[in-house]
């Protein structure tokens, strides 16, 4: 009997280990469907050589020129305004029936601008000042 | 425009993006990675906006006059020693951005063709969720770091206890946020995750003290790419992964460079309370012999070296002392003394924040040189000028296993002949260590303030 009850817990844990992998296996199924030609693992494989591609160059930058890296990194992740653009750029139908995401998007606009027109600014600032000794 | 044709103008403005990093190898190649960059953005905002989807164009130009002039503004207006709370208000825009640009997909999903309001496709739902906590995160610890570079707020570190426990529970309920939300999208759930990490970027970083800025300066500048890179996947952009994974990347390897500059690890660094506690014991002030020197005894001693070597820190950049500091060293050259510069990673705010600000007083870039190089040459010089660092050069950070930096690499001005050192008053460093070079033999005080003083000896030069 006890070993019986036990032998079907078993069965009932291996049924769950089963389900839990179907289901993550539809899940990861699904992930790929709904990234319909595969993009997310294109995506990831830029994703990761863009990773390798900075560590190399980043350690090549020279120790005297961090602030300006550091502005600069800042100036172009600013890029983000590419999603912002597609946001506040929809034709509006009506003027009275502003979509909340129209809003987002501009207001993404206006605080990734300052960073883009401000960081390049101050890095070109930053960079001017940087002379060799006159001989 | 083809989605073919616009792929290929987002990889060209990757390659600019990558090439703008690159020019920075040398200050030479700099002033072109910058012209790079810019390029870059233009080929990637002028691609997005002949896109299909974008079809009125005024509202993005309002907003980009908007903010194209403030940015001007601020550039222009913005003093070099400021510059450290500059990045960290430009960290918290990026940060900010990025939750808007997520809140915008969220609530107009088919704009970027991932599915219908409230019913995302979940992989896009979580890439979505983690772009929007990251640049929550982000926006709220820059702010933080700004209000405590900036003097709004102590640079001491908050702490209470249960402090990591409290973090460690919000992040874990975090996590279930995001896994609720894919499980079933609301409005009410992704504005909690909104909340949930703003409030963590607070706490994350009151706990941090103002001498490991430059590490979470760094770190931001590192979270601040993560995000773009989530809000990148959430659009399937790759110019966007691209440059996210770039400054991603850059951030975490000025976080390492700034960690190991202290020797710390990353997560006593992201734990904080470090310098919280000022150190009631060993203090052996007062009882100890100093030996205090006027203007004219620096200038005399400086006019009969052959070699000086100055070591600035933040304390330079809070006296704003460059420029005089500049035209003491010019004097010096006149006599035909060989003077240079040694900076130590950690110096000031923020990484190479003092190379800025040497560059900014006309210094030129090659008579500024790293710890590496110029370590070794102290024993052969004749005098260490310290102007506004401390701790970068205490000995204990070699002899005292009990000392709070021990382990951290310092400039070995002890060795050289003599030691002239700027200092308000005989207080212990950042770090709440006692400094015993103050007590030796070699080493004379200058009791002043660090732009007074090097006036006092310009004159006493002349």
């Amino acid at each position: 009997m006890v070993l019986e009850s036990t032998l079907g817990q078993e069965k009932s844990v291996t049924e769950i280990l089963k389900n839990g992998a179907q289901q993550s296996a539809n899940l990861i199924e699904t992930t790929a469907i709904a990234n319909s030609d595969g993009s997310f693992i294109s995506m990831f494989t830029i994703f990761i050589l863009a990773i390798f591609v900075g560590y190399y160059v980043i350690w090549n930058v020279t120790p005297a020129l961090h602030s300006p890296l550091m502005s600069v990194t800042n100036a172009i992740s600013s890029v983000i305004i590419v999603g912002a653009l597609i946001a506040a750029g929809p034709k509006e139908i009506d003027i009275t029936d502003v979509n909340p995401a129209k809003i987002f998007g501009f207001v993404a606009v206006v605080l990734a601008s300052i960073n883009i027109f401000g960081g390049f600014m101050v890095t070109q600032r930053m960079l001017q000042m940087y002379k060799k000794k006159v001989r | 425009m083809s989605e073919n044709f616009s792929a290929i103008a987002y990889l060209i403005a990757s390659i600019f993006f990558i090439m703008a990093l690159r020019g920075l190898s040398s200050p030479e190649t700099a002033r072109n990675g910058n012209m790079f960059g810019i390029t870059g953005m233009v080929i990637a905002i002028a691609t997005t906006l002949a896109s299909p989807s974008v079809v009125s164009y005024d509202w993005i130009i309002v907003g980009l006059v908007i903010g194209g002039a403030i940015g001007d503004i601020i550039a222009r207006r913005i003093q070099m020693t400021a510059l450290p709370q500059l990045v960290a208000a430009f960290h918290s825009l990026v940060g900010l951005a990025a939750v808007f640009v997520a809140s915008a997909a969220f609530y107009q999903p088919a704009a970027y063709g991932i599915g219908d309001f409230l019913s995302i496709p979940t992989p896009s739902m979580i890439e979505m969720s983690i772009g929007t906590a990251i640049g929550a995160l982000t926006f709220t610890g820059s702010i933080i770091a700004f209000a405590k570079l900036q003097g709004i707020m102590s640079g001491a570190p908050v702490i209470f206890s249960g402090q990591h426990l409290l973090n460690a529970v919000l992040g874990i309920i975090m996590v279930a946020l995001v896994v609720m939300i894919c499980d079933e999208q609301s409005e009410q759930l992704y504005w909690t995750i909104v909340g949930l990490a703003l409030l963590l970027g607070i706490l994350m970083i009151i706990p941090i003290g103002g001498a490991d800025m430059p590490v979470v300066i760094s770190m931001l500048n590192s979270y601040s790419g993560w995000a773009a890179c989530g809000i990148g996947f959430t659009l399937s952009n790759p110019a966007l992964i691209i440059v996210g994974a770039l400054v991603g990347s850059s951030g975490a390897i000025l976080s390492y460079v700034m960690c190991k500059g202290m020797n710390r690890s990353f997560i006593s660094v992201i734990l904080g309370g470090f310098g919280g506690e000022t150190s009631t014991t060993g203090s052996v002030t007062g009882d100890r012999n100093v030996r205090a020197g006027s203007a004219d005894d620096a200038a005399f001693i400086m006019k009969n070296a052959s070699n000086v070597i100055i070591v600035p820190g933040y304390g330079m950049a809070v006296a704003q002392a460059q420029h005089a500091l500049r035209e003491m060293a010019d004097l010096l050259k006149k006599e035909g003394i060989n003077v240079r510069y040694a900076i130590h990673p950690v110096a000031g705010r923020m990484p190479g924040h003092m190379n800025v600000l040497l560059a900014e007083a006309n210094v030129p870039y090659d008579e500024v040189l790293e710890l590496d190089e110029i370590n070794r040459d102290f024993p052969s010089t004749d005098v260490a000028f310290v102007i506004g660092a401390n701790d970068v050069t205490n000995p204990a950070a070699k002899t005292d296993p009990q000392s709070a930096i021990y382990g951290m690499p310092i400039l070995d001005v002890e060795r050289s002949a003599t030691v002239l050192f700027i200092k308000r008053s005989l207080g212990s460093g950042y770090a709440g260590v006692d400094n015993e070079l103050f007590f030796r033999e070699n080493t004379m005080m200058l009791f002043s303030d660090a732009k007074q003083m090097c006036e006092d000896i310009v004159k006493a030069l002349e």
